[in-house]
């Protein structure tokens, strides 16, 4: 059957690609500065207590050796220790991922909702002020860095407007966040009727998701564009209008429906840049999420968190991608019924 | 025989980059009740745009200039937007060249077809998806269940053909506009689409406007023709008489184009190439390749005269000489 | 309808304008600007925009703008050598495979999809934080990010021309490998690689402006676009916007008129690559 094959071959090429991953992330662990042994064992170890938790790490060992160490450790959840919070890194992790989902959804949502109905409309109404005004935001907001959208807003919606909270976390320090259901305070606080925390943490997610958003946004209204205006000009497009059914109802059925098809592969991209985005974000906005944790790591001189993170994105990455591309075969009928 | 659809003076120009493209320039003809009227010419004479035209197709670049397009008694050109959409797919349908691309990827073929009928019949889901049987099984399509429930990229393209032949057909309209339909087809299943066409038509009762660059199938199945030449009508008349003794030399030239297979003859391409519709000549269009041209024709553009009852001409050289009876 | 394309062609003078003016700036940087950009004027601590300093000073009194334009030096360096290395490497590579095949294909795709399964700003940090910080790490993690994309660009013109005639033909007269490649199938890529390299450009300066921006890769006493933003970050919340908007903008302009020129020479060079527009 076709799309059996098709998954089954998306599913094998996953398999050497988070080989790759891992190895790479392994080297560059490997690369780190410094003797991790010595920095467990702290500053006033002897010499020879040194060399026993290197013995114990397996610092001694082969290279290969060590890559499997590396690997099986992953694989047991085993993300090394943080210096500066002194617990494991899976354990920082944990804590911190629902701040960085929580962000990275939002800002999807703000990107998909206002990217895809501009590029359609775009496409709709070419060459009117509207379709300009599209294809310059496209086009400058690919060259806008995401900290200086961020600082920008920053300084109009907080100190010029005051409409905006200081840029101190996910949720004012006065109001305590909501019950922990999924860590996620928006949706959390939804669930327990929590009202004040619901206003509070929104009113926080605001900036740091339109920043993250419209940086993103770009290349899916690009996209959505380019691809709504070959659509327009296709043969079956004629001739359901010849058909009789009205226009609109053309545009945005047939035509629509069409395009959101390719879409779906730009998702995974997507994703990348959010990640990418969701650290510089963090640091701008000091939201407490995985990006946050790791570049703070990073300025104490606590390697070991940015490299889990930089792992962590990848397979993510890798796992998003897959999604997408089954989700395309799902979704167009060309591969689903081969 | 009254006349389902009368064009007059029909002219339509595209506003490109490059510059001003007169695609359609002072086109008239008729189409009468029950008849097929096949429109021929070489790629780029104007044949699609013509039939888009009918319709309302044009988008911007393009517009109608000027002209009437009066069917069954109303000027379509002056009816609004509205007004077209209650005309389109119902009285007039049209069939589109390469089927496989004319149709929806995501939608199944039979969806394409019922959603037509709850659209123009009021029809509910249940009754639309009845009639769609029904139609796929009218234009020969077997297992019509299965199929219906198909995507256009699982079908042939002779059954994709047929399929588009069905959404035309759907609402039974009384004028068909089938763009090159069998371009693209297997020269056997062209043939069963061509049977397919005119054997619909004479039951529905409904005109065929058959639009092709292929003079075997107006010889097959067509009543009358039009032949076009960048954009122009030059010759219209029965099938019989314009194959008998085509006037227009163009019209000439294509007849002797054809291949025969009854006798030697050295097959003579048409020399030149379609001019440019960017900044056409001002004479006659067909000048620059003309083996009878004049001086008259590169200065007046022919009006087109009646040569015989039901034959007109547009032509300088064919009013002066008779053109040699073919033999 | 004519308009649009000479605006467009406007357009992108306009951005091949503003890189050579950037380019100028930075390289003359001691004589363009007014002031030494580490030489504090105790006077004019943080001082908003004024006829005496255009972009205003930070809290040590420093001139932006003098900042700025010797900050552009590193930026525009930085972008260069890790495209250039990024590129030669990259298409060295892309060669080989294409045109060996075999293992040497399969080695050099797996490691390129390794590269590109990470997200190449991600990747860049953690090469950066691994190797330390300095320029030449932080072209190095930039330049390896970029290196699969012209990896994919020249295999994939190899595989296209291996198989032509044109190539067959100089096999059999006994052209070498080596000259083959040189002479017949180079030329082919030089237009889709110029227009990936200009773009490329503009990735890689908000690659770096991003890298410093947190710390990792240009720290002071040199300064970088993205470095600048990171030290007037504070001072947006108490309403010193200048700090932060300048050093941006420049970011901004530097990268769009890339942009602007890569699409063009896209347009113009490669009508392959031509998307709708």
């Amino acid at each position: 059957m076709g799309f059996g094959r098709y998954v089954l071959q998306r599913l094998l090429l996953v398999i050497p690609t988070l080989f790759g991953v891992t190895l790479i992330a392994f080297t560059l662990t490997y690369l780190l500065p410094g003797n991790p042994a010595l920095v467990k064992a702290g500053a006033l170890a002897t010499p020879e207590h040194v060399a026993e938790i290197e013995r114990r790490m397996g610092l001694d060992r082969p290279v290969p050796v060590q890559y499997w160490r590396y690997v099986t450790g992953l694989l047991r959840g085993d993300l090394g220790e943080s210096s500066s919070t002194g617990r494991p890194v899976l354990e920082d992790f944990r804590q911190r991922i629902p701040a960085t989902l929580e962000l990275t959804l939002a800002s999807l949502i703000v990107a998909v909702a206002i990217g895809i109905p501009f590029g359609v409309l775009s496409a709709v109404h070419r060459d009117t002020v509207l379709d300009h005004l599209s294809r310059l935001l496209g086009v400058g907001g690919v060259a806008m860095p995401s900290f200086w959208t961020g600082l920008l807003l920053l300084y109009v919606f907080f100190y010029l407007l005051g409409v905006a909270p200081a840029p101190l976390g996910r949720i004012a320090a006065d109001v305590t966040p909501p019950t922990r259901i999924l860590g996620l305070y928006v949706v959390d606080a939804l669930l327990t009727a929590n009202g004040t925390a619901l206003v509070s943490s929104l009113h926080h997610l605001m900036l740091p998701a339109l920043t993250l958003g419209f940086a993103v946004m770009a290349p899916l209204t690009r996209m959505v564009r380019a691809t709504m205006l070959e659509i327009l000009e296709s043969d079956y497009v004629t001739a359901a209008w010849a058909a009789g059914l009205p226009r609109r109802r053309v545009i945005y059925g047939d035509a629509l429906r069409n395009a959101l098809i390719p879409v779906i592969t730009l998702l995974g991209v997507i994703f990348g840049f959010l990640m990418a985005g969701n650290v510089v974000v963090e640091m701008v906005f000091a939201w407490p999420g995985l990006g946050h944790y790791a570049v703070t790591s990073l300025m104490t001189k606590d390697p070991g968190p940015i490299q889990s993170f930089v792992l962590f994105v990848a397979v993510m990455y890798v796992l998003v991608n897959l999604g997408v591309d089954l989700l395309y075969g799902l979704a167009d009928p060309r591969i689903r019924l081969r | 025989m009254t006349d389902l659809l009368e064009v007059r003076d029909l002219t339509v120009h595209f506003d490109t980059e490059a510059g001003l493209v007169e695609a359609v320039d002072g086109v008239t003809f008729n189409v009468r009740s029950g008849e097929i009227l096949g429109v021929v010419g070489e790629s780029g004479s104007g044949k699609s745009v013509t039939a888009l035209a009918l319709l309302r197709l044009i988008r911007p670049p393009g517009r109608i200039v000027q002209g009437a397009v009066v069917f069954e008694g109303t000027d379509l050109v002056g009816l609004s937007e509205d007004e077209m959409r209650a005309v389109r797919g119902t009285r007039i349908a049209m069939v589109f060249q390469s089927p496989r691309t004319a149709l929806n990827p995501v939608l199944t073929v039979g969806r394409q077809i019922s959603r037509l009928f709850e659209l123009h019949q009021g029809a509910s889901r249940a009754e639309g998806r009845t009639r769609t049987i029904g139609m796929l099984k009218l234009v020969g399509i077997s297992e019509p269940e299965r199929r219906a429930r198909q995507y256009a990229h699982q079908l042939s393209g002779g059954m994709c053909q047929r399929v588009m032949i069905a959404m035309a057909l759907a609402t039974s309209p009384r004028l068909l506009l089938a763009d090159e339909p069998t371009t693209g087809l297997d020269v056997s299943i062209a043939a069963q689409i061509l049977e397919l066409l005119r054997d619909l038509g004479r039951r529905t009762g409904a005109s065929i406007l058959l639009i092709t660059h292929d003079l075997g199938v107006v010889a097959e199945v067509c009543d009358r023709v039009a032949v076009m030449h960048a954009g122009q009508i030059v010759e219209v008349g029965a099938v019989r008489a314009i194959f008998a003794r085509p006037l227009h030399p163009y019209t000439q030239a294509l007849v002797r184009s054809i291949p025969r297979i009854d006798r030697d003859v050295t097959m003579e391409p048409i020399p030149g190439i379609v001019p440019s519709l960017l900044a056409p000549p001002p004479g006659c269009r067909y000048a620059d390749r003309c083996p009878r041209v004049l001086d008259v024709c590169r200065r007046d553009r022919p009006a087109p005269r009646a040569a015989a009852p039901d034959h007109e001409v547009a032509c300088h050289a064919a009013e002066v000489e008779d053109a040699p009876a073919r033999g | 309808m004519r308009w649009r394309r000479l605006t467009r062609n406007r357009l992108s003078f306009g951005a091949l304008c503003v890189i050579l003016a950037v380019t100028l700036t930075s390289l003359l940087a001691p004589w363009v600007a007014p002031y030494d950009p580490d030489n504090p004027d105790a006077e004019a601590t943080l001082a908003s925009v004024s006829m005496r300093h255009p972009l205003g000073t930070d809290v040590y009194g420093r001139d932006q703008l003098s900042r700025v334009i010797h900050a552009g030096r590193i930026d525009l360096l930085v972008a260069l050598c890790a495209t250039a290395i990024a590129l030669t490497l990259g298409s060295a590579l892309g060669a080989g495979a294409g045109y060996r095949g075999g293992w040497v294909d399969q080695l050099v795709m797996r490691s390129v999809d390794a590269i590109m399964a990470f997200p190449a700003f991600i990747l860049a940090m953690a090469i950066t934080a691994a190797l330390g910080n300095s320029i030449a790490n932080v072209v190095a993690a930039i330049a390896i990010t970029h290196v699969p994309i012209y990896t994919r660009l020249i295999r994939g013109e190899m595989l296209r021309v291996r198989e032509t005639e044109y190539a067959e033909a100089a096999r059999t007269v006994g052209n070498r490998p080596h000259q083959i490649v040189l002479y017949h199938l180079l030329p082919n890529c030089v237009p889709p690689l110029v227009v990936q390299a200009t773009l490329a450009m503009g990735f890689a300066i908000l690659t770096v402006a991003a890298l410093s921006f947190i710390g990792l890769g240009i720290h002071p006493p040199q300064s970088e676009w993205g470095q600048m933003t990171a030290e007037g970050a504070g001072y947006v919340v108490s309403g010193e916007w200048w700090l932060v908007l300048f050093p941006g903008f420049a970011i901004m302009l530097t990268v769009l008129a890339f942009n602007l020129v890569g699409d063009t020479l896209r347009d113009l060079l490669d009508p392959r690559m031509r998307g709708v527009r």
